[in-house]
């Protein structure tokens, strides 16, 4: 351990404004580029599940009209 | 020329097919077309050195006439100013060709398409970097640039502006196709003119202090060489991929 | 060879990468968090201070690993775009597409941790240090690599040009970086350079190595990820895809 306390840590030696931004502008990055990340993944899905499920309700609906014209 | 004319008309003169000498003949015939076509549009040749002369009349106007400052900082204003102006014509470079189609006939004639860029690189070289360079020294008097580095001005700006037109084309073929392309180009292509300005510049720094400028005028070279051998390939992709796409 | 090229052509199809993908990526989660967090707590809390910068030194901890990927991104994306050039692989240029911005965040966080670095080291937030302006240059070639991409209207010839633009920039960022290291001896001859230092104590790199190490990982899970999402953008009228949705919903 390079600090006697907890509070010595955070002081960095005088040095705490330029530490902690420069590894909090990192870690807010970071962070930032995963949950991007994440809500691109989900935003497509849902993109893509809701393309599907129009489209197996259009397949439905051409299936019934298609049944009908034949009975008909 | 009187070895390329015998070879020209050996060329014409080959029978069946493929003339001998095909790649040579084409190079020319480019050669001597882009030159034709450039010296008919002189103010396209004329505005890069204007502009170049009024950059360079900008700066005492914004920092200050005094000789001594000026005579300081003077070969890097003088190399800045010189590679903006290069810049400046680079979006014409293959914009004309591209628009009136002759682009795509060069894409399709059996020679390869490198060569044939880079006899337009050379033209492009002749009738921008080369007056600019010729024209150095005499915006360097009024800079109050030190005597004893007015030649190795001259000479690293010829050698250095075939490297910057050799880079710069790269730009320019792959943003030919593109509407708004200028300031795009000017993107792409400063960042990799950075190691020519920096031994440009460094050649007339040397020059002043009295150094001797051959060590920065030999990596400007082996600049040189390495662009010469690359640039002409990445040119011809980038030409097909404006074209095709 | 005849497993080589197999093995490339099936890198090449996107179904195959989003199933390999899926199986690797969550590998490389755990080592970029594991390694990431056991290198901050080690870098911040337990190796020794450094006796010229004191505390300020911790900041090697997160400039240099950035420095590194930022370099090492722009290699990947020109070989990645080299990949789609000669085999017209498109995962390839999927990943090069999504590393470009990953490494400009790279080298805005190298550039940003930097001139913080400088304020207690030089007295000032910006200084033309070597290392410090071939990572601005940097900057400007991501940003060039990214704008040519998105100025084209047709995909695929703002892929191949981004491409060509990669791999005319990995030949130039060596040539950048010498002639930037060699302006800056020539023009500023005595200042304390931050990271070209003694050899440090055991204390010190070990974590800086940690570091280096969770950044890459962290890169590789993000690009994995990310590509499978320009997967299923692009592919989004293949069967397969379709089907993925269809077992989501």
């Amino acid at each position: 351990m390079a600090f006697d306390s907890f509070q010595d840590f955070l002081a960095m030696g005088g040095h705490a404004p330029y530490v902690w931004a420069s590894w909090g502008v990192t870690g807010a990055l970071l962070i930032g580029i995963v949950l991007h990340a994440r809500a691109e993944r989900r935003r497509l899905l849902r993109m893509l599940q809701r393309r599907h499920r129009r489209q197996a309700a259009t397949n439905q609906t051409s299936h019934r009209t298609g049944g009908e014209r034949h009975e008909a | 020329m009187p070895s390329i004319d015998t070879r020209m008309s050996e060329g014409r003169q080959g029978s069946d097919g493929e003339p001998r000498g095909g790649l040579l003949v084409a190079v020319w015939a480019t050669l001597k077309r882009d030159l034709t076509l450039l010296m008919r549009r002189r103010s396209e040749v004329l505005n890069p050195l204007v502009f170049f002369a009024l950059v360079i009349t900008l700066f005492p106007i914004g920092i200050s006439p005094d000789p001594e400052l000026l005579s300081t900082i003077a070969p890097g204003l003088l190399w800045v100013a010189a590679l903006l102006a290069a810049l400046l014509s680079l979006d014409s470079l293959f914009r004309s060709d591209y628009e009136d189609g002759s682009l795509e006939q060069l894409l399709l004639t059996p020679q390869p398409l490198a060569m044939l860029g880079l006899a337009k690189v050379a033209v492009h070289w002749l009738l921008t970097g080369l007056p600019l360079a010729l024209m150095a020294p005499l915006l360097g008097i009024m800079l109050a640039l030190p005597s004893g580095s007015y030649l190795t001005l001259a000479f690293s700006l010829a050698l250095g502006t075939a490297s910057l037109s050799l880079i710069g084309a790269i730009g320019a073929a792959l943003t030919v196709g593109l509407s708004r392309g200028g300031v795009l180009l000017s993107l792409l292509v400063l960042p990799l003119y950075i190691p020519v300005l920096i031994f440009g510049a460094g050649a007339v720094q040397a020059a002043i202090m009295g150094d001797g400028a051959a060590a920065h005028l030999a990596i400007l070279g082996a600049l040189l060489a390495l662009s010469l051998m690359l640039a002409p390939w990445a040119i011809a992709a980038s030409l097909r991929i404006s074209i095709n796409g | 060879m005849g497993k080589i090229w197999s093995f490339i052509h099936k890198l090449g199809s996107p179904k195959w990468f989003y199933g390999i993908s899926a199986r690797l990526m969550p590998w490389f989660w755990t080592a970029a968090v594991v390694l990431i967090l056991a290198g901050s707590v080690w870098g911040l809390a337990f190796a020794p201070q450094d006796y010229q910068q004191g505390n300020s030194f911790r900041i090697i901890y997160v400039h240099v690993p950035a420095a590194f990927l930022a370099q090492s991104i722009f290699v990947s994306m020109a070989v990645a775009g080299l990949i789609f050039m000669v085999w017209k692989i498109k995962v390839a240029d999927m990943a090069a597409a999504m590393m470009a911005p990953l490494g400009a965040a790279m080298t805005f966080i190298a550039l940003f941790s930097g001139a913080v670095w400088g304020v207690p080291t030089w007295g000032t937030w910006w200084m033309w240090d070597a290392r410090l302006t071939s990572m601005l240059i940097l900057l400007f070639l991501y940003l060039g690599v990214i704008a040519l991409r998105g100025a084209f209207s047709s995909r695929d010839s703002g892929s191949r040009a981004a491409s060509v633009l990669a791999m005319v920039g990995v030949i130039n960022i060596p040539i950048i970086k010498y002639s930037v290291d060699w302006w800056y001896t020539l023009h500023q001859p005595a200042t304390f350079s931050v990271t070209s230092r003694p050899a440090m104590p055991m204390e010190m790199w070990a974590p800086l190595l940690i570091m280096v190490l969770g950044f890459y990982c962290f890169f590789i899970a993000v690009t994995l990820m990310r590509t499978r999402s320009e997967i299923l953008r692009r592919e989004s009228n293949k069967r397969w895809v379709r089907d993925i949705a269809g077992e989501q919903g």
